[in-house]
Formats: C-alpha cells, sequence, structure tokens
C-alpha cells in the first residue's frame, strides 16, 4: 500500500483537533498542498490561511503559543525552515514556546517542481536549534502517531513529512516511541540506520545484502533530535558498522548525527548514503532517489563498503 | 499618580542601567519612555502579570530592554535592586527581553519584526477564545524595513484584530543615520491606512495626545489602530536628543552623572 505522509498529517490534526480545542493550524497558502484544508473543513474558526507569509505565519503561532494554544504551522519544508530561519529561532525556539512545524514536501521526492522546492538541508538547520525535536516518519502509519506524539510533547516540533505516495511499512498494531528507534530487523553484520521514507529502501536493500551472505540490522530513527543514542551505541557495538540513509544533505543530517555519536563514544565504521552536497533538479521522485545516489543499489554497495571498513 | 514624575525615574533607570553595564540602547529607550509610562500606568489593564486576562505589551523593538525593565520595576513586577545587573552574567535582564526570565515580560524579543508578528498571534488568540485582553505592541520606525512587518499589519487588519495596538516610535533615526535617508518608511499614516489600519499621529512626549490616540485605539470597529508616535530619540537627556550616535552606546561616568542630574536625579 502507498499513501503520503502528508495525507496522514491531514487525518491525524483533524482527530486531534476533535479532541483538544487548543489545537490550532497555520497555513501559508497552501492548504490544498499540506492538505490541512481537512482541518479547515472541520475546524474553521480554528484554521488560519496567513496567505503567503511564513515569517508571520510562524511569529503569529508564536503569539498563540504564548497564549496557550498549540499551534501547528504547515507549509513546505523548504520555505518552513528555510525562508522562516530567524522567526523559528528567536520567536519559538529560544523562548521554547509550544509550536509544531509539520512541513510536507520534504526531500527529492517533490518531484518535477525541482530545485527551489526540493528542501535536503532542513534536519540540518532544525537540528542546530535548541529546544527544538525532530521527527522525520518512515510512512503514513508512523506519521500519524508523530503528530499525536508531539502535540503531547511541550516544545517545538518539526515533523518532516513528504509529497510522495510512499510504501506503508508498519501494520496498525505499532507503537512510536519519542526519542526511540524502532529495530525493523536485527543483524550481525551492518547496521542500515534510515529515516523517512528510506527505511522501505533500507528494508528491500537488506533483501539484496541476504543474498549475498550479509545479515544486515534495519533501524528507523524517526526521532532524529534527540538521537536515540543508547541505539546507535548497541548497534556500533553489535555489528561495528553503519550505514545511515536519509533523503537529506550528508552535511548535518541524519548520517552526521549518528556519525558524532560512534566518533565520541564507540569508534566503528559509518558509511553515508544520503545528497551529497548538491540541489536537485526537475523529475519523477524514483527517478531523482536513483540519479542523486539514493537507490537500494547505493544503499547496498555502501553497506559492502562498511563490512570491508571493518576489516 | 504623577505620570511626569514617573517617566523621569524611568528615564533616570535606563541611564543608570546602561552606565552599569557599560552597554545597551539609550537614543530608543529615552524616546519611548513616555509611551510606556502612559501604557502601564493608565492604559493597560494588568491586575497581575501573570493574569490569563491581563492586557499584553510586546516590545518589538527588543533593544529598548532598558525601558521595559524601568516600567516593569516601576510597576513592581521586578525588584528596583535587579537593574544594576542588567545585561551581566546571570541576571534575568538580558541584553534584550526574555519571557522566560522576567515575569512581566510578556514576549521574548530582538530580532526586529519578531514581536509585532507575536503580538498579533495574541491579539488573534483573545479573539479565538473571547477574551476581551488587549496587546500593545512597540516598534521601532527603522523597524518598519523589515518586511515581515508588513505581512503582520496584513494579517491584523485581515482578522479583523481591534484588539491589537500597535505603537511606531517615530523618533526618525536608526543605527546608520536618519530613517528617511537609510532606508525611507515615509509616508506612514497613508501606509498604514492603505492596509486596513486606524492610524493616528500623537506626539509622543505629551500624554494628552498620547491618551487620545489610545482612545482611538481602545474602539472595537474591527480595525487595528496604529499610533504614530513622534518622538525625539534621546529624549531628556540634551546632549543624547536626536542623535543616532546614542542608539547603542552606553555613557561614560561623567556623561551618566550629567544625564541623571539633567533628568532630575543622581547617580
Amino acid at each position: 500500500m502507498m499513501i503520503a505522509t502528508r495525507e496522514a498529517f491531514s487525518q491525524a490534526i483533524v482527530e486531534l483537533g476533535r479532541k483538544n480545542e487548543k489545537i490550532v493550524v497555520f497555513n501559508a497558502d497552501l492548504a490544498h498542498a499540506t492538505k490541512t484544508y481537512e482541518f479547515q473543513k472541520n475546524f474553521p474558526d480554528r484554521h488560519f490561511n496567513v496567505g503567503i507569509a511564513e515569517m508571520n505565519m510562524t511569529g503569529m503561532a508564536a503569539g498563540m503559543a504564548a497564549c496557550g494554544y498549540i499551534p501547528f504551522v504547515s507549509t513546505f519544508a523548504a520555505f518552513g525552515t528555510g525562508r522562516n530561519y530567524d522567526m523559528i529561532r528567536n520567536a519559538v525556539c529560544y523562548p521554547n514556546l509550544n509550536v509544531k512545524f509539520a512541513l510536507t514536501h520534504a526531500g527529492l521526492t517533490v518531484g518535477e517542481d525541482g530545485a527551489t522546492h526540493q528542501m535536503l538541508e532542513d534536519i540540518a538547520l532544525m537540528n542546530a536549534l535548541p529546544n527544538m525535536k525532530i521527527i522525520a516518519p518512515a510512512d503514513a502509519v508512523e506519521a500519524k502517531q508523530a503528530i499525536y506524539a508531539a502535540a503531547e510533547i511541550n516544545s517545538p516540533v518539526y515533523i518532516r513529512l513528504g509529497r510522495a505516495k510512499t510504501p506503508v511499512i508498519y501494520n496498525d498494531s505499532y507503537e512510536f516511541k519519542f526519542g526511540k528507534a524502532d529495530v525493523l530487523v536485527d543483524g550481525e553484520d551492518v547496521t542500515l540506520a534510515a529515516c523517512g521514507i528510506m527505511v522501505a529502501k533500507a528494508l528491500q536493500a537488506r533483501e539484496v545484502l541476504k543474498e549475498k551472505g550479509i545479515n544486515a540490522a534495519v533501524l528507523n530513527f524517526s526521532t532524529i533530535k534527540p538521537i536515540d543514542k543508547k541505539a546507535v551505541l548497541d548497534f556500533a557495538k553489535k555489528t561495528q558498522a553503519f550505514v545511515t540513509i536519509e533523503e537529506h544533505s550528508l552535511k548535518g543530517g541524519l548520517g552526521s548525527i549518528i556519525a558524532s555519536v560512534t566518533a565520541e563514544n564507540y569508534p566503528c565504521a559509518v558509511k553515508m548514503v544520503g545528497a551529497s552536497d548538491t540541489f536537485g533538479e526537475s523529475g519523477k521522485p524514483e527517478e531523482l532517489l536513483e540519479k542523486y545516489g539514493l537507490g537500494i543499489n547505493d544503499i547496498v554497495s555502501k553497506a559492502l563498503e562498511a563490512v570491508n571498513m571493518k576489516k | 499618580m504623577d505620570l511626569e514624575k514617573t517617566a523621569r525615574n524611568i528615564r533616570i533607570n535606563i541611564i543608570k542601567q546602561i552606565y552599569a553595564a557599560g552597554s545597551g540602547h539609550p537614543g530608543g529607550a529615552l524616546s519611548a519612555a513616555d509611551i510606556l509610562t502612559l501604557l502601564y500606568f493608565e492604559v493597560m489593564n494588568i491586575p497581575s502579570f501573570t493574569d490569563e486576562n491581563r492586557d499584553r505589551f510586546v516590545m518589538s523593538k527588543g533593544h529598548a530592554s532598558a525601558l521595559l525593565y524601568a516600567t516593569l520595576a516601576q510597576r513592581g513586577a521586578i525588584d528596583l535592586s535587579l537593574l544594576p545587573t542588567f545585561r551581566k552574567l546571570g541576571s534575568p535582564l538580558q541584553g534584550h527581553p526574555d519571557m522566560n526570565k522576567v515575569t512581566g515580560v510578556d514576549m521574548t524579543a530582538g530580532s526586529l519584526g519578531l514581536g509585532v508578528s507575536a503580538a498579533a498571534g495574541m491579539a488573534l488568540a483573545a479573539k479565538l477564545g473571547s477574551h476581551n485582553y488587549r496587546v500593545y505592541t512597540l516598534l521601532g520606525d527603522g523597524e518598519l524595513q523589515e518586511g515581515s512587518v508588513w505581512e503582520t499589519f496584513m494579517a491584523a487588519s485581515h482578522y479583523k484584530l481591534d484588539n491589537f495596538t500597535v505603537i511606531i516610535d517615530n523618533n526618525n533615526l536608526q543605527i546608520d543615520g536618519e530613517v528617511d535617508k537609510v532606508m525611507s518608511v515615509y509616508p506612514l499614516r497613508e501606509k498604514l491606512v492603505a492596509f486596513g489600519f486606524d492610524a493616528v499621529e500623537a506626539d509622543g512626549h505629551d500624554f494628552s495626545s498620547l491618551r487620545k490616540a489610545f482612545a482611538v485605539a481602545s474602539n472595537l470597529n474591527g480595525k487595528p489602530c496604529a499610533i504614530i508616535a513622534k518622538t525625539i530619540k534621546g529624549k531628556g537627556v540634551s546632549f543624547m536628543e536626536n542623535n543616532a550616535d546614542w542608539h547603542g552606546k552606553a555613557p561614560d561616568k561623567e556623561q551618566a552623572a550629567l544625564a541623571v542630574k539633567e533628568l532630575g536625579g543622581e547617580l
């Protein structure tokens, strides 16, 4: 089954709105693309479309949070974290106000819109901010739960969501635990540490590696900040080798975060799959992932390199 | 209530704080001292600084922090003995106001354009929750050069935030010189009217003129209000008046003593 994580956000935020009248939603003329229009339909008084004005959207959300509301700010990840950075830093993170950033269209899989809309630096930006938490859900099931979890956390949270329909890897019995990596498959030879839509790719890569006689563990690091240090170190000790896999720049993303944990505490082989100091371009999501080194074969070859580094 | 005397005390404490810190922004703090005096001692309804239904004030020109702290101290929210710790390591009185360090600071600010936007969010929250509180925010005239400020003005008018009052400290000076030479923001009233505001001009150093302007602001007619307060940067200290050099500079001991003396006090 294929469902976009933005779709899951749309459903979850309506559910939340029903349960808690303090939930409000802000949008910057993208209520259809980010799918908050469902919330708007159900709770017209609590949905604010501020027009194409991301900075004021964030400032106003901060003001509402200071008065006890729980605003979910929604736009594309590129504008929501990029153009908006100073507002997030100074109006939300510094005063630690309870604003959630449910930003869609992260990564290359935006597709045809091209580089301006394909955000690949958002994790780096948000990870550098004190008080900010980051969740990059692996699929629609986890995205829904991540939205619920974010509402329970009394601080800023960035939820990284995608545009494209992507595989559903979890069934309804899955329980998202904020701050905990999910061990999807155990293994001894190498750890495939992925986030977002790349978790499904990691699972596929594992099957290819198995045919080559390599038993890889697959971990979903959906909580990126704070990173699950214990999981990183447990698997560093167990497998001695990591491949980090993310639809994000190699500069400052999940790979950098995991590598800094291993480097400081338990140095081991770390290879990284991600966008290599580059902007994207127009194309179909799958074509783009292949072209920019985010295909299953890229994961497999990095895993082989990581295993070789151990020897 | 002797507003003149209160404003004078606030000005003295602005100079004392900045002198003790050896840094700070006297010019734009002194220019708005009368505005804050009237707000905190007459206009705003603040049963207590933690009352959910209190009127809010956001110092969008956050560099005028010494003014906010001096006013809050005068109003009893901050202990007067804290003022000499302004801008020093470990002090709650940060260079730019921090809402989590001082009860009475309604919003953190410092990056220009931020406070006004948050203040509009507070006014929107009041509307949504059917609360009667009003939200006031003070902007510098140079601050109006930040594009996001106009995003906020658009939204304030769109959401009919008649509980929202923007006060512009129009001293016509910013760090690099005269506002109309650096980057003109004029004509101000016309721009604000075009953005859907009730826009009124006032003498920012005359309580009766300001009082009339705040009366317009209290009118619940579906429109936000902007008060363009004509002020003198450095007001009250002869050698600081109308001089952009005093935007962000501390007086030395001699200058501080002279300034405080001119204001009728003692360093």
